[in-house]
C-alpha cells in the first residue's frame, strides 16, 4: 500500500513539474501579434534598399562609424554591405566589403562568373523584434514610430539580444559595454533630417521614410518595386525592404 | 578601448572559414556561460538524487541524502555568480530583480532561482537539520552554540510532535521541490531553446535534454564525492548505495543518450537550410569537444563500463574494489562529458554565422573574467562551500549507515 502511495505521489511530481515548465512557455508573451499594417495616423518610419544601384563605395559605413561614435575596427558595425559573386557552378562567395576596398574589377574579365552584386545591410527594426523580446531589463525597446533602440544607460550588457537577433545586427559596444545597433539615426529623424547612410548614398540606393506618408520617396519605393525582406520565415517582420533582392542573400 | 581584445578579435580573423557577418566575430557567451549551466545542472541533478530517498522510497541511496543536498546548496551558491560576473555591468545587475522584462527568458532567473534557493532547498535543508542543530548547541558553548542557535533560528522543540512535523514537511517540500528542480534546470534550457534566430538552440527538446543531463552530472557528481569523500573521513563506503545510486544514473545516461540521438537523427532527416554549416561545424570545430568527449568518453564509455559490471554480474559482485574503480572511472568520465555537453551547446552556438555560410572561433583566454583561471574557482568554489558545510552540517552519521536497516534506525 504504502509502495503504490510513494509511486503515485512520485508519479504526480513528475507530472506537475511537467506542467511547470509548460507553463513558463504559457507566461512568456509570444510577441506573435502580428503587425499587418502600419498603426494610422502615426509616423512609422521603414527604410528602403534598391539591391541594383549599390555600387559598394562603402560611403554609407563611414558615415555611419562617424555620425554614431561606432569603433573604427571592423567588428563592430551598425551597417555594412556585403558583396555576392555567384559562379557558374552555382557557387556563391560573399565577403563584407571594408571602406578603402579597390572596386575589384576582376569581375568583368573572369568568365566563371555568373553574377554579382552588393547588398547593404543595417538592423531591420523589426516590427516584432527579437531583441526586445529577450531583454530582461527592457533597456532594448521600441520606440512609437517603430524604431528599436538601446539605452546604454540601463542595458546590463549581458548580451541575449546579440544572440537573438538573427540577422548580426547587433555588438557589444567596447567603451559602454552595452549593446548598441542601428538606430535608423534617430537624432537626425526625430528632427526632421535623413539618416547619416542615406544622406550620403551617391546612387540612392538607401531609401527612409514614413511607411505611412502618402506620397514619399518611401512609399514610391514600396510601389514601384517587387519588394522581400530577409529571413521572413522567423516572423520577426523587417521594415527594411529589399527590392531585386537575390534568393542568395540570408 | 581595451587593446587585447581588439589585438585577439585581429587574430581570429585568419582563422574565420566562409563568411560571417561582420559583428559576428566575437563570442559573446564564453566559458563562464558554460559554467553557468554546468552548476545549475548539478544542482538539479543532486537534488533528485535527494529526492529518490524522500519521494521514491528508495532506501539504498539514504547515505546520500544529506551529502545530496548539500552539494546542491553549494552549487547553487555559485551558480549567479557565474553568471553575473559575465555582464557587461555587473553593477546593474538589480535591474533585472527591480525591472524585469516579462517577455525575457532571462528576466525570470532571479525568480525561479530565489524560489528554488528559499522555498526548496534551504528549507529543506533546515528541516532536515533541524534537531540536529538543536543537538550541536547543546552540546557547544560559546560562539558555536550561538552559532547553531541562530542557524536554527532558535527553535528548541525536540518533541515528538515536532519530529514528526518535520518529517511531514520534508516530504511536502521535496514534492514540491522535484517540478521546481525540473523547473530550474529545463528553465536554463529554455534560455537557450527559446532562440529563433539560432537553429542550434531553437529546438524544443533542448529544456528536456538539459534536464536528463543535469540529472546524469548530479548524481555522477555525488557518487564520485561520496567515493572520496568516506575513505578521507574513515568511512566504509556502502556499496550497496553506490551500486543503486549508479543503478539510476546508468539508466538516466541511456535517456539522456536517447534525447540528443532523437535531436540529431531529428535534424539530419529534415536537412533544413542550416545543415550544411552545423555539420560542417560538428566536423571541423567540435569534433573533439562532441564527438570524442560528450558522447564517446561522456556517454558511450561509461555505459559500457557499467554495463560490464552488470553482465558480468557475478564477478564484480565477488570484487568490489574493481566495481569500485569501474563506478570511479565512470563518474568522472561523465563529468567531463557533461561539461563538454554544456560547452557544445553554449560554444557551438554562436561558432556558426547566422548566415550559415561561414564559421568563427572561440579563442580561450586564461586571465581576466571571462577566462580559464576564473572559471577554475568558479569551478572549485562549490567544493570549498561544500567543505565547509559539511563541517557546520556533517553528515557523517547517516554516509555511514549501511543502507537500508541504518535508514530505518535513523527514523527517516
Ligand atoms: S534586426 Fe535584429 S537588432 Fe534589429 S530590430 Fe530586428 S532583431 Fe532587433
Ligand atoms: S545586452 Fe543590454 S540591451 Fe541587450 S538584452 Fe542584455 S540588457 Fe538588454
Amino acid at each position: 500500500m504504502n509502495g503504490r502511495r510513494t509511486f503515485l505521489r512520485g508519479f504526480l511530481s513528475v507530472l506537475l513539474s511537467g506542467g511547470a515548465i509548460g507553463g513558463i512557455l504559457r507566461i512568456l508573451p509570444s510577441r506573435a501579434d502580428a503587425r499587418e499594417a502600419p498603426p494610422k495616423g502615426k509616423k512609422w518610419y521603414g527604410f528602403g534598399v534598391s539591391v541594383d544601384k549599390c555600387i559598394g563605395c562603402a560611403r554609407c559605413m563611414d558615415a555611419c562609424k562617424n555620425e554614431n561614435n561606432v569603433p573604427k575596427e571592423p567588428f563592430f558595425v551598425r551597417t555594412w554591405v556585403e558583396r555576392y559573386i555567384t559562379r557558374k557552378n552555382g557557387q556563391t562567395t560573399v565577403k563584407a566589403i571594408a571602406p578603402g576596398d579597390e572596386a575589384t574589377p576582376e569581375t568583368v574579365s573572369d568568365k566563371t562568373i555568373l553574377r554579382s552584386f552588393f547588398v547593404p545591410k543595417l538592423c531591420n527594426q523589426c516590427a516584432s523584434p527579437a531583441c526586445v523580446q529577450v531583454c530582461p531589463v527592457g533597456a532594448t525597446f521600441q520606440t512609437e514610430d517603430g524604431v528599436v533602440l538601446v539605452n546604454e544607460k540601463t542595458c546590463i550588457g549581458c548580451r541575449y539580444c546579440i544572440q537573438a537577433c538573427p540577422y548580426g545586427a547587433r555588438y557589444l559596444h567596447p567603451k559602454t559595454h552595452t549593446a548598441d545597433k542601428c538606430t535608423f539615426c534617430y537624432h537626425r529623424i526625430s528632427k526632421g533630417q535623413l539618416p547619416a547612410c542615406v544622406e550620403v548614398c551617391p546612387t540612392q540606393a538607401r531609401i527612409f521614410g514614413d511607411l505611412n506618408a502618402a506620397a514619399s520617396p518611401m512609399s514610391r519605393f514600396l510601389r514601384m518595386n517587387k519588394i522581400h525582406t530577409l529571413k521572413p520565415g522567423l516572423n520577426t517582420e523587417p521594415k527594411v525592404f529589399y527590392a531585386n533582392l537575390d534568393g542568395e542573400v540570408r | 578601448m581595451n587593446p587585447e581584445t581588439m589585438h585577439s578579435l585581429q587574430e581570429l580573423l585568419p582563422q574565420i572559414q566562409g563568411y560571417i557577418y561582420p559583428n559576428e566575430i566575437e563570442i559573446h557567451w564564453g566559458l563562464l556561460i558554460v559554467v553557468y549551466p554546468y552548476i545549475t545542472g548539478v544542482v538539479a541533478g543532486a537534488f533528485i538524487l535527494a529526492s529518490l530517498v524522500k519521494v521514491f522510497n528508495v532506501k539504498e541511496v539514504q547515505p546520500l541524502y544529506r551529502l545530496s543536498l548539500l552539494t546542491a546548496l553549494a552549487y547553487l551558491l555559485v551558480a549567479p555568480m557565474a553568471l553575473v560576473s559575465h555582464l557587461g555591468h555587473a553593477e546593474r545587475f538589480y535591474e533585472i530583480l527591480l525591472t524585469p522584462q516579462t517577455s525575457s527568458a532571462m528576466a525570470m532567473f532571479g525568480f525561479v532561482y530565489a524560489w528554488y534557493l528559499m522555498a526548496v532547498l534551504l528549507l529543506e535543508i533546515w528541516f532536515v537539520h533541524r534537531t540536529d542543530m538543536i543537538d550541536m548547541a547543546e552540546r557547544n558553548t560559546g560562539a558555536t552554540r550561538l552559532l547553531y542557535r541562530a542557524l536554527s533560528l532558535f527553535s528548541k522543540d525536540k518533541g515528538e510532535r515536532a519530529v514528526a512535523f518535520d518529517h511531514k514537511a520534508l516530504k511536502v517540500i521535496t514534492i514540491v521541490g522535484i517540478p521546481s528542480a525540473f523547473l530550474l534546470h529545463g528553465y536554463v534550457g529554455f534560455i537557450f531553446g527559446s532562440i529563433k534566430a539560432n537553429p542550434w538552440w531553437s529546438s524544443v527538446l533542448i529544456p528536456i535534454v538539459f534536464l536528463f543531463s543535469a540529472i546524469v552530472s548530479g548524481i555522477a557528481l555525488v557518487v564520485l564525492l561520496y567515493l572520496i569523500i568516506t575513505p578521507l573521513t574513515g568511512g566504509k563506503i556502502n556499496m550497496k548505495c553506490v551500486d543503486k545510486a549508479v543503478d539510476f544514473l546508468f539508466y538516466a545516461v541511456i535517456v539522456d543518450f536517447s534525447l540528443e540521438m532523437v535531436d540529431f537523427i531529428h535534424r539530419v532527416y529534415q536537412s533544413e537550410e542550416e545543415i550544411k554549416i552545423l555539420s560542417e561545424m560538428v566536423m571541423n570545430k567540435l569534433f573533439a569537444s562532441l564527438i570524442i568527449v560528450q558522447v564517446l568518453l561522456g556517454m558511450l564509455v561509461p555505459l559500457l563500463l557499467i554495463s560490464l559490471t552488470k553482465i558480468f554480474k557475478k564477478r564484480f559482485s565477488l570484487n568490489e574494489d574493481m566495481r569500485k574503480m569501474v563506478y570511479f572511472i565512470s563518474v568522472i568520465l561523465i563529468q567531463f562529458g557533461i561539461f563538454a555537453t554544456r560547452w557544445n551547446v553554449v560554444i557551438g552556438g554562436q561558432m556558426f554565422s547566422k548566415s550559415f555560410r561561414g564559421l568563427t572561433t572561440y579563442k580561450m583566454e586564461f586571465g581576466g573574467i571571462e577566462g580559464l583561471f576564473y572559471a577554475i574557482l568558479l569551478l572549485a568554489l562549490p567544493i570549498i562551500i561544500l567543505a565547509v558545510l559539511l563541517k557546520i552540517l556533517p553528515p557523517w552519521k547517516e554516509l555511514r549507515e549501511e543502507g537500508e536497516a541504518g535508514a530505518e534506525a535513523a527514523g527517516i
